[in-house]
């Protein structure tokens, strides 16, 4: 019987998508089994029941031979679940009549045994069928959806992300979070980009600047997001401003305040630069510096650590921004929809000793590089050793914690071209021979390889093999004095020793350090990397499990730029998508109380984490409030008189599956 | 039951134990997806019952697929802290220490009824824990429940 | 002048304590007495099994049968009395779902024999000879009821037609159950004769539980002294009320004792075991597995926690039965 009291009428399709499923198992033989199930009145095959005509044969079926219940069996409920309940629907049956078993991801691809897989199927499909014939008619909760838009993070992806949202008009604001002083992320370190030798800084600063006038983005920078509460729609977000001990409003970025500074002479390492440049307590991180302010580093600053300074900032401001009183500040904002572009963090070269990062040197990673040959870097653009001489001869190491059992075993995807990039420039600068130590030639891209046969019709030295050692013990007499790099060159078949003045460690991109705090926070998943988890590796490469929030750029997995911007792109537009729709459908997955059976105990009330149930003393029983409830079941579970079910799970249906997949 | 004219298991097989599973929408039947995806094969001897929080699963759930005939039962769930719904997978792990216990009292060996915390992205944790289950259970036989 | 009804009472495997319950009537006995013919009523008067068995079937109005079943002897007169009676009331936790005698059912015969008769403490030597069915002595033959596997609840070995929970029933319960089935006024069958929420719904400490209802450790009661004016629950020691079938006033929660559920499950509970189990891992509010783990392996025992009055009429029964 169904809830109705009617007989059920079930339909079930078995779908043999293409080969997938038909090849591994006998898709008929379910079919016949199906038929025989009691409440099923037709059972059908058909190659791709998503299809059109696919499709269009349920709708047939529902009108013609008066079903009210369907089961579809073929691939997981995540992928197609919404597609049959909106076809269901537009035949007239309630969505919610409409049961999906899962025979493709959930059986056809994971079992080597045609013939087991084929029991495993019947048995899922028995499953399935008791269940929708006790399931219910179900109205789905629209919610309406605020306009605004968080995007957590200001690189590239962010900025792109944010720009493609505020130009969309669409009334709503973006909420720009920059935990640095400075939007710009990464990119604003490099020289140039690969492999059309772009000046980064040139495209990039058009955009940070477009970020800061536009008047639909409001950005925070120097601030972090601390919480997010909500769902979907309905975001709460509490974002922490850190104070600069300047005020924003007032200081104009003279830098006067900078010069004027009790400290003659920058003494401390400027992060932007790496550590390899120095900075005064009061400072702006980099020229192009958006916003334009300057701020004050609490550990640095004279007046802020030991109460004893003359200010001498504070007289050379005109504005009289300098407020050394300035204190955190927390803001919060509502939105409806959450873009996380928070990017990546280069691998920790002193993870490989033996390529003497730290102890060696003239050693250094990429991204140091990038700075030395950055206009705007320690040494204006010209990389120099130590003694402040050229180098010479320059070796690149690839795949520096990449394609390694012992720190990362993944492909950074970019290394090999920014390696390329950076020979190609270093010889530029200083002349130097340069030479390439490379596993594979990874060059994907649009010009790409061109790019690399360039750069070897320039003379770029390659050598096939991974690097085992830098060392400064010299062997011969050649050697001393230089790093050497030692090398089996699987090409030519021998270990080599290849004194360089200078090496370059091609790092891998590695998630953030606080990426687990982080997606806590939003309800995340990362993947084994530890890079945030999208929903679906193919089809949905920006969405994630947490509906609402969005993923884009280098948190995801190691990308190049152009790739970077595509993402923000489209984060934007599915961020957009929603806000234009104004509404978002959640699933009536709620929690439902039985008056008549409900003791008033309220050991329910104690379980929900949304405090979504109240007890109502003067009658004795508990309310549950349907639009705070998300659905988790946990009350269900609990309560003692199972007077709490689940709407859609609820306790009957569960049972029903279990007895039938037995 | 009124199941024995609907049974389909070929009678001549020999016999392969059945593990009913409850996993939870968010990380394990993702998990389970992934899996499918990546082409990763495990036993066909577990058959999913999917929830939304391991937080749903009632004992009586576990009681009854033992009742039923299963031969084991396996609760997939988000790791510790990373729970969809924040705090639904605590309540799993403290009913099943209870559950795992009383099973025991009654006889039904600690193999038979497994706690797993398996992510989105874990699918060849799953594959390990799964084909792991089955050959604990092959090695242990068939629970064949008879009440009194 | 019109026949009184007849009435039955047997004990199966029983403590004596439903008997009890009639003798507690007090002077409401009388009227019992003074309204039915008692027909049968082992305890306290002689009739024997052939006056039962002379009976038309049918001609006993109720057969009050209290005590769970598990030798054959409580089985053959059960359903001697099933052929008798007109309506059968299981009367008391045995009779409703197995009761204390069913926490036997974590064991089995062979197990209980060994204990008793082979190795236990109080045996001497070797032991003697376990009760065997038959055993011939220079009398002749004699014989003993078999001594089942496992202890069953009434209903899991007859058909019953009403149910009066309790451990054992109140009076008022009890009174009140007999003259409502007396006075034709019958509720549908399968009715249990008592509340049909759980004992919170009763309970005046209800009104005394916090805002949420969490604790953070377990308590037996004899490791606390528990406060008589606030929910038990709340103070962290184990209380069955709000898995338990109200009806008996919370008489033990009055007597500052928790609730054991001897009034057994609601209608519509699935396993009254696995919902206590349920509710108390989850008000129990500790995240970190180490610690959690130490307080519910205070819960010791929790089948027979759990499971203290209901364990035969559970999802599983019993503890598996040995492997041949």
């Amino acid at each position: 019987m169904t809830a109705a009291g009617e007989a059920p009428r079930i339909g079930v399709y078995v779908c043999d998508c293409g080969f997938n499923i038909l090849g591994a198992i006998d898709v008929p033989e379910v079919v016949r089994y199906a038929g025989g199930l009691e409440g099923v009145v037709l059972a059908k095959e058909y190659k791709y029941m998503c299809s059109d005509p696919g499709q269009d044969l349920i709708k047939k079926d529902i009108r013609e031979q008066r079903l009210n219940r369907v089961v579809v069996a073929s691939c997981t409920p995540t992928l197609h679940e919404r597609t049959f309940r909106r076809v269901v629907s537009e035949a007239g049956l309630n969505p919610f009549l409409f049961n999906m078993v899962n025979v493709r991801e959930g059986v056809a691809w994971v079992t080597e045994d045609k013939a087991r897989a084929t029991e495993k199927a019947k048995a899922l499909i028995r499953a399935g069928v008791r269940r929708v014939a006790l399931q219910e008619p179900l109205e789905a909760r629209s919610e309406p959806v605020n306009p605004n838009v968080l995007v957590i993070g200001g690189g590239i992806a962010g900025m792109h992300a944010a720009l493609s949202l505020a130009n969309a008009n669409s009334g709503a604001k973006v909420h720009l979070v920059e935990r640095e002083p400075s939007i710009g992320g990464n990119m604003a370190r490099f020289d140039k980009t690969f492999p059309t030798l772009d000046c980064a800084s040139c495209i990039l600063t058009p955009k940070m600047t477009e970020v800061k006038i536009h008047p639909n983005i409001h950005l925070h920078s120097y601030a972090e997001v601390v919480s997010v509460e909500g769902y979907v729609g309905n975001f709460d977000v509490t974002i922490e401003h850190k104070p600069r001990y300047v005020n924003e409003d007032l200081c104009i970025g003279c830098l006067k305040c900078v010069e004027a500074c009790v400290y003659r002479d920058a003494r401390f390492p400027n992060a932007f630069d790496l550590g390899l440049a120095k900075r005064k307590p009061i400072y702006i991180p980099f020229p192009q510096a958006v916003p334009t302010k300057v701020l004050i580093d609490p550990m640095d600053c004279l007046y802020l650590k030991l109460g004893k300074c003359k200010k001498t900032c504070v007289d050379a401001c005109e504005k009289g921004a300098i407020d050394f009183a300035q204190a955190a500040v927390r803001a919060q904002v509502k939105v409806g929809t959450i873009i996380v572009a928070t990017g990546f963090k280069p691998f920790d070269a002193r993870r490989k000793p033996q390529y003497g990062y730290g102890t060696l040197p003239n050693v250094f990673t990429a991204l140091e590089m990038e700075r030395f040959l950055s206009p705007t870097g320690p040494t204006e653009g010209v990389p120099s050793l130590k003694d402040g001489s050229l180098p010479r001869k320059v070796g690149i190491i690839h795949c520096v914690g990449s394609r390694d059992r012992n720190t990362n075993e993944y492909c950074s995807k970019v290394c090999c071209m920014y390696s390329l990039k950076l020979a190609h420039l270093i010889r530029e600068r200083t002349g130097a021979e340069v030479y390439d130590f490379y596993i594979d030639m990874r060059t994907p891209g649009k010009g790409y390889e061109e790019f690399h046969e360039k750069l070897l019709a320039e003379g770029l030295k390659v050598i096939r093999g991974r690097v085992a050692e830098v060392t400064t013990s010299a062997l011969t007499r050649e050697e001393k004095g230089h790093l050497i790099i030692r090398v089996e060159d699987t090409l030519a078949g021998f270990v080599r020793r290849i004194p360089v003045d200078m090496v370059v460690l091609s790092v891998g991109l590695e998630p953030q350090s606080d990426t687990q705090q982080l997606r806590r926070m939003l309800n995340l998943s990362c993947g084994r990397e530890g890079f945030l988890q999208e929903l679906h590796p193919k089809l949905a490469p920006v969405s994630t499990a947490t509906d609402g929030i969005y993923i884009a750029g280098a948190c995801q997995g190691p990308k190049d730029i152009p790739e970077t911007v595509a993402q923000a792109g489209s984060a934007a537009a599915e961020a957009l998508a929603l806000v234009h729709r104004g509404t978002v459908e959640v699933q009536p997955y709620t929690a439902v109380v039985d008056e008549a059976v409900c003791s008033g105990c309220q050991v329910c009330v104690g379980m929900c984490p949304y405090d979504a149930i109240t007890y109502d003393a003067d009658k004795g029983v508990v309310h549950v409030l349907e639009v705070k409830c998300k659905g988790c079941g946990v009350c269900a579970a609990a309560c003692p008189s199972s007077a709490i079910d689940q709407k859609h799970f609820r306790n009957a249906f569960v049972l029903a599956e279990v007895a039938g997949v037995i | 039951m009124a199941l024995a004219v609907e049974k389909s298991e070929a009678s001549t097989a020999s016999w392969e134990p059945r593990i009913v599973a409850f996993f939870c929408n968010w990380c394990t039947y993702a998990a389970a997806d992934l899996a499918g995806i990546s082409r990763v094969k495990y036993s066909p001897n577990m058959r999913m019952v999917r929830v939304m929080c391991s937080g749903r699963i009632d004992p009586s759930f576990v009681l009854e697929a033992f009742r039923s005939g299963a031969d084991g039962v396996l609760i997939g769930g988000c790791n510790p802290g990373d729970c969809h719904y924040k705090e639904g997978n605590y309540k799993t792990m403290r009913r099943a220490m209870l559950l795992s216990q009383m099973l025991q009292d009654l006889g039904i060996e600690k193999e038979r009824f497994r706690l797993e915390w398996i992510c989105a992205s874990c699918a060849r944790e799953l594959q390990t824990t799964v084909n792991k289950m089955a050959d604990d259970l092959r090695r242990l036989g068939p629970l064949d429940w008879k009440g009194v | 002048m019109v026949a009184k009804p007849k009435v039955a009472f047997y004990w199966c495997a029983s403590c004596g304590g439903c008997e009890e319950a009639v003798v507690d009537l007090a002077e409401k006995i009388l009227d019992v007495v003074a309204a039915v013919d008692i027909v049968f009523w082992p305890v306290a008067l002689d009739f024997k099994k052939s006056d039962v068995e002379a009976m038309p079937d049918k001609s006993i109005a109720v057969s009050f049968i209290n005590g769970a079943v598990r030798m054959s002897e409580q089985e053959e007169m059960a359903r001697l009395l099933r052929r008798k009676s007109g309506l059968v009331v299981a009367f008391g936790s045995c009779a409703h779902l197995g009761g204390i005698p069913g926490l036997a059912n974590l064991t089995d015969r062979e197990s209980i024999f060994d204990w008793y008769y082979r190795k236990g403490p109080s045996v001497s030597g070797d032991g003697g000879a376990a009760p065997a069915t038959k055993v011939t002595v220079p009398e002749g033959e004699l014989e003993l009821p078999e001594f089942w596997d496992a202890a069953k609840a009434l209903d899991q070995v007859i058909d019953v037609d009403y149910y009066l929970p309790g451990c054992p029933p109140t009076p008022k319960l009890l009174a009140e159950a007999v003259g409502a089935i007396l006075s034709g006024k019958s509720p549908p069958k399968g009715t249990v004769l008592a509340g049909t929420r759980a004992l919170c719904h009763e309970c005046d400490l209800n009104a005394t539980k916090p805002a949420k209802l969490l604790i953070s450790d377990v308590k037996r009661v004899t490791e606390v002294v528990i406060d008589p004016k606030t929910c038990y629950l709340a103070q962290g020691v184990i209380c069955m009320g709000p898995v338990t079938r109200s009806g008996c006033e919370a008489l033990c929660i009055q007597g500052t004792m928790p609730c054991t559920g001897c009034f057994g499950p609601l209608d519509n509970a699935s396993d009254y075991g696995g919902k206590a189990l349920s509710y108390i891992a989850s008000i129990v509010d500790i995240t970190d597995e180490g610690e959690a783990r130490k307080v519910m392996a205070k819960v010791a025992d929790p089948a027979g926690i759990f499971y203290r009055y209901s364990l035969p009429k559970s999802k599983l029964g019993r503890r598996r039965a040995r492997r041949k």
